[in-house]
């Protein structure tokens, strides 16, 4: 038995698809969850890929968060349920506060697309077990909203937490405070990052690196050790 | 006010019309009158105008682009040609791919956000309408002079609403060009590429059949921008101090069109149309009389159900509005509650606004009174055809007399080396990241090579490995100097990049930017550049299955360089023998395919180094862009090379410096005996590319090439962290990544 991960459309979801063959390419299988749905299908972890969900009017990630499926999902992830947010779904981490900060337009106010470098922080979470503390790894980032920005207690508590999971290594791309890239809450089942490991898991493809593909391997070995 | 009503019409035969204001001539206002028998409504008049107008009629161009199906080659993978919304071809294993290159020019000029924004979404629901989930897209575009004022108004505009649009989508932005000169200044081109793709038996058309079916207008409400956008705006040229046009551009949404380009693949899933078609051009006008025109019956609409975003719209304005994110479907009964259902489903207005009938006649109600009764084709198929006087500009032969190849020319080696610099900084050879990277090129996890690539290229089949690609190319310089070569040597760039890449070319689609009309000179190089372009396919095998002519480029009396943008579809069966562009070895070896001759007219060396325009462009040699075409195939399907690069502006130094930054190693180069080392690097003959081949394949390879009768010189090695031309220069990767990497956020950001 392999584990079912839960992958989330939104109205406006663009890369449902891509992280469902992530984790395919993973070797877990893929549920589609619908945002109407609260029924999360008995899944053992939640992807809540990138995109533009509700056209990021209002502010990105604000409404998806009243979503149906989102209840589910923050009672889910309070009790351990594993849950990633990338992009646009770390954008809604941080709207219903299972994660601090909050994500402002990019500091030059420009949508940027590259290979963006990271640096490890914190290799202990549900979702980087399979990386060295401190790898540097590559994988796109795409954007225009991915400024990371909290106060300054809550940047020290991230810090002194451990919570900051990754940094923008070599370039911050858009002004993202203390170069945070992606960080966890306090029990590490809840990561959120912009840059996207989904687009780097197949060597054909993309930037021709696999290197987001230990996100996918780190969660399934985790619950394959669980059950 | 009295409702302009069809009865209304018939009882008031004299009343005055604003037929002029609506961009109709004289003698099509009263062959309209001829055709009805009565004075038009207030709304079939609306309808008629935009119909009519040069964007959607193609009245000056129509009698030109008769070639493209006239001199079609034959060709066994073309399942649905010009006409539809969009060309469709068969690249195999049940697959179909589709794919168009449209224009959205003025728009962008009034309003670059919105105008270029549009212009994505208009493309993409064509592409959508033909059955087909849209993959990606790709922007060509052109500018005016790097450094004037307007172009940092333009160029940010229509770069922000391209990504803004795009990447909102969640198509993958894999190529296009970036373009800069003067003669765009008040006529920037924005043409906007979509690919999709479908199995054959998902291949939908825009006819409304079947006396019953309900006619379901779905997507966006209806409000009033983009009113006239096609006839007012497109069909004219600008003027300096007329007043703004911006109401006539429209505003787009791409969360909508998100929304519907799911829902729509999910009712395609189901099989609930019997034929479709997109809003763009000319709105509700054109949905309806091009679906009944098309279909076997008549249609009636009851255009008070259309959802509005504006209650005080008149019928005429809801006929005209260009309001985007709009699709209009042909369902039967019986499928009609599940439609809805669905559009439910993905947050969709769906409504049913009328049905098909058994008549001939397309009829239009306003809250029960009669507002339109006309023949549909009259409208939609049967417009007027223009035979417009063209000729050979007077100045033609003292442009072609001003020979580019008697420029002064480097004296030194040193001289030879700053050129080389100056050239590849330009801004037309400089690198075009800082744009590109504001799309997004990865969404969908399929973008197998994407800008700088040669070509773009998308994996369809994950397990099979098939894949698509797409180049785009187009050089006004060229076509302003002979626009029937010019035409050619965009359609033979765009093949040769599809094979460089390892495609094998299929089709064609093209965008033909254009000056007036009504001058005979902009009429002539319109009428070359379509025969040039006809004839090229005929001679290659890859027909023209569809495209977009934009006219009217010109500010005053000056037009645009003739600007025919050529889009060319190819098929690989296997997406990881593609060739990109990186050199990434050392120590392989560089071959030169082609023959170089002295032939400088037109070329990014004339431009930068001299700003000079004149002469002849480069020769073409369709035969031996086949037989390239192959040997490049060839290589890339056997593993005979690693990387490949086409030579096309810029000669082979710009290819060179392109590869070798793309990969990170250096090159030392050899001028062959018998050439000049400045012909060698900056001539832009055609039919020409450069290759890496590791050391094991070289002797495989040059065979292959000796055997086919394709010229191939050793050229020199991958090697170092510089670019050297023995005897004369070196060049470091840092000096050339700085000048070359430089130039536009220096110019932009």
């Amino acid at each position: 038995m392999t584990a079912r991960i839960g992958v989330v459309t939104f109205p406006g979801t663009l890369d449902d698809r891509d992280t469902q063959r992530a984790v395919r390419v993973a070797g877990a299988e893929p549920v589609p969850l619908w945002h109407r749905d609260k029924d999360l299908h008995q899944v053992d972890a939640v992807v809540l890929p990138g995109g533009f969900s509700y056209g990021d009017y209002l502010r990105a990630g604000a409404i998806s968060r009243f979503s149906p499926v989102m209840e589910s999902i923050i009672a889910g992830a309070k009790d351990g349920l594993p849950v990633l947010g990338i992009c646009n779904g770390f954008q809604v981490l941080t709207e219903t506060h299972l994660l601090p900060g909050a994500m402002l337009r990019n500091n030059h106010l420009h949508f940027i697309c590259r290979d963006q470098k990271l640096r490890v922080e914190n290799n202990s979470t549900s979702w980087t077990a399979d990386y060295e503390q401190g790898q540097e790894i590559s994988i796109p980032l795409k954007n225009i909203d991915g400024r990371y920005v909290a106060d300054e207690r809550v940047l020290d508590e991230l810090e002194a937490e451990g919570r900051v999971v990754f940094r923008y290594a070599d370039w911050n791309p858009n002004g993202s405070l203390r170069d945070i890239a992606g960080i966890t809450n306090a029990a590490g089942n809840v990561v959120g990052l912009m840059p996207h490991p989904e687009h780097a898991v197949e060597s054909l493809i993309g930037t021709g690196r696999t290197d987001g593909l230990g996100f996918f391997t780190s969660i399934l070995k985790k619950l394959v050790h669980a059950s | 006010m009295t409702l302009d009503s069809v009865k209304h019409a018939t009882e008031t035969p004299d009343t005055e019309q604003p037929w002029a204001e609506l961009g109709l001539k004289q003698d099509e206002y009263d062959r309209i009158r001829e055709i009805l028998g009565r004075r038009p409504t207030g709304a079939e008049l609306a309808m008629y105008s935009v119909m009519w107008s040069e964007h959607c009629s193609y009245k000056s161009s129509k009698i030109h682009l008769r070639q493209f199906g006239e001199k079609a080659p034959a060709n066994d993978a073309l399942l649905v040609g010009i006409g539809e919304n969009a060309g469709v071809v068969d690249v195999g294993q049940g697959y179909a791919v589709t794919f168009k290159v449209e224009s959205h020019n003025h728009p962008s000029y009034i309003e670059p956000y919105q105008g270029a924004a549009t212009g994505v979404g208009g493309i993409v629901r064509d592409i959508l309408a033909m059955g087909a989930r849209p993959v990606a897209v790709m922007d060509p575009l052109r500018f005016g002079a790097p450094d004037h004022p307007d172009t940092k108004r333009v160029l940010p505009g229509v770069v922000a609403g391209v990504g803004g649009y795009g990447n909102c989508l969640g198509l993958p932005n894999i190529g296009g060009e970036v373009v800069f000169d003067a003669c765009y200044q008040g006529n920037p081109l924005v043409n906007a590429l979509c690919v999709g793709v479908m199995k054959h038996e998902d291949i939908h058309l825009a006819k409304a059949s079947g006396a019953g079916n309900k006619v379901i207008l779905y997507g966006a409400r209806t409000g009033g921008d983009g009113i006239g956008g096609v006839s007012v705006l497109a069909s004219e040229t600008f003027s300096d101090t007329g007043p703004t046009k911006r109401p006539a551009v429209q505003v787009g949404d791409p969360f909508q069109e998100k929304l519907l380009i799911e829902c729509t693949l999910e009712i395609f899933k189901e099989k609930l149309v019997a034929g479709i078609q997109d809003l763009g051009g000319a709105g509700l006008s054109c949905a309806t009389s091009e679906l009944a025109s098309a279909g076997s019956g008549g249609m009636r609409v009851e255009l008070d159900t259309v959802p509005l975003r504006d209650a005080t719209l008149s019928p005429e304005e809801i006929l005209m509005s260009e309001s985007q994110e709009r699709m209009c479907a042909i369902v039967e009964p019986r499928y009609v509650d599940r439609f809805l259902e669905i559009c439910e489903k993905w947050d969709v207005i769906a409504t049913v606004i009328g049905e098909v009938t058994d008549g001939d006649r397309l009829e239009i109600f306003w809250h029960g009174e009669q507002i339109v009764d006309v023949p549909p084709r009259t409208v939609a198929h049967e417009g007027p055809v223009y035979e417009r006087p063209y000729a050979r500009p007077a100045w033609q032969d003292a442009l072609q007399a001003d020979d580019a190849n008697k420029l002064p020319r480097p004296g030194s080696a040193e001289e030879l080396r700053a050129q080389v610099l100056t050239m590849v900084a330009h801004p037309n050879q400089a690198s075009k990241a800082w744009i590109t990277d504001q799309y997004d090129r990865f969404v969908q996890g399929n973008t197998v090579l994407a800008q700088p690539e040669d070509s773009g290229m998308i994996r369809i089949d994950e397990d099979t490995n098939l894949g698509v690609a797409v180049a785009t190319d187009g050089n006004g310089r060229y076509a302003k100097l002979d626009p029937y070569t010019g035409a050619q040597l965009a359609l033979a760039e765009a093949y040769r990049n599809v094979a460089t890449s390892g495609a094998k070319p299929l089709a064609v689609s093209d965008c033909l930017n254009f000056g007036s009309p009504e001058d005979p000179a902009a009429m002539w190089q319109f009428a070359e550049a379509c025969r040039g372009l006809a004839d090229g396919c005929l001679e290659l095998g890859t027909p023209v299955t569809g495209g977009n002519v934009s006219l009217y480029n010109q500010t005053g009396d000056v037009a645009i360089h003739p600007t025919p943008v050529v889009a060319v579809l190819g098929v690989i069966d296997d997406v990881t023998r593609r060739t990109p562009v990186a050199f990434k070895d050392q120590g392989q070896l560089l071959y030169l395919l082609g023959d170089t001759k002295e032939e400088l007219g037109g070329s990014a060396w004339s431009q930068a180094v001299h700003d000079h325009l004149g002469g002849l462009p480069p020769a073409v040699d369709l035969e031996r862009e086949k037989l390239l075409g192959e040997i490049l195939i060839s290589a890339s399907r056997d593993g005979m090379v690693d990387a490949a690069h086409d030579l096309s502006d810029g000669g082979l130094i710009q290819a060179v410096v392109e590869s070798c930054l793309r990969g990170g190693n250096g090159a030392r180069l050899v001028v062959p005996d018998g050439l000049d080392p400045f012909v060698f690097l900056f001539s832009e003959s055609a039919g020409r590319a450069v290759v890496s081949v590791p050391r094991s394949e070289e002797l495989r390879f040059t065979d292959m090439c000796g055997a086919r009768g394709l010229p191939a010189t050793r050229i020199g090695v991958v090697d170092g962290d510089a670019v050297e031309l023995q005897g004369e220069f070196g060049i470091t990767l840092d000096e050339l990544r700085t000048a070359h990497e430089g130039t536009i956020p220096a110019l932009l950001a």
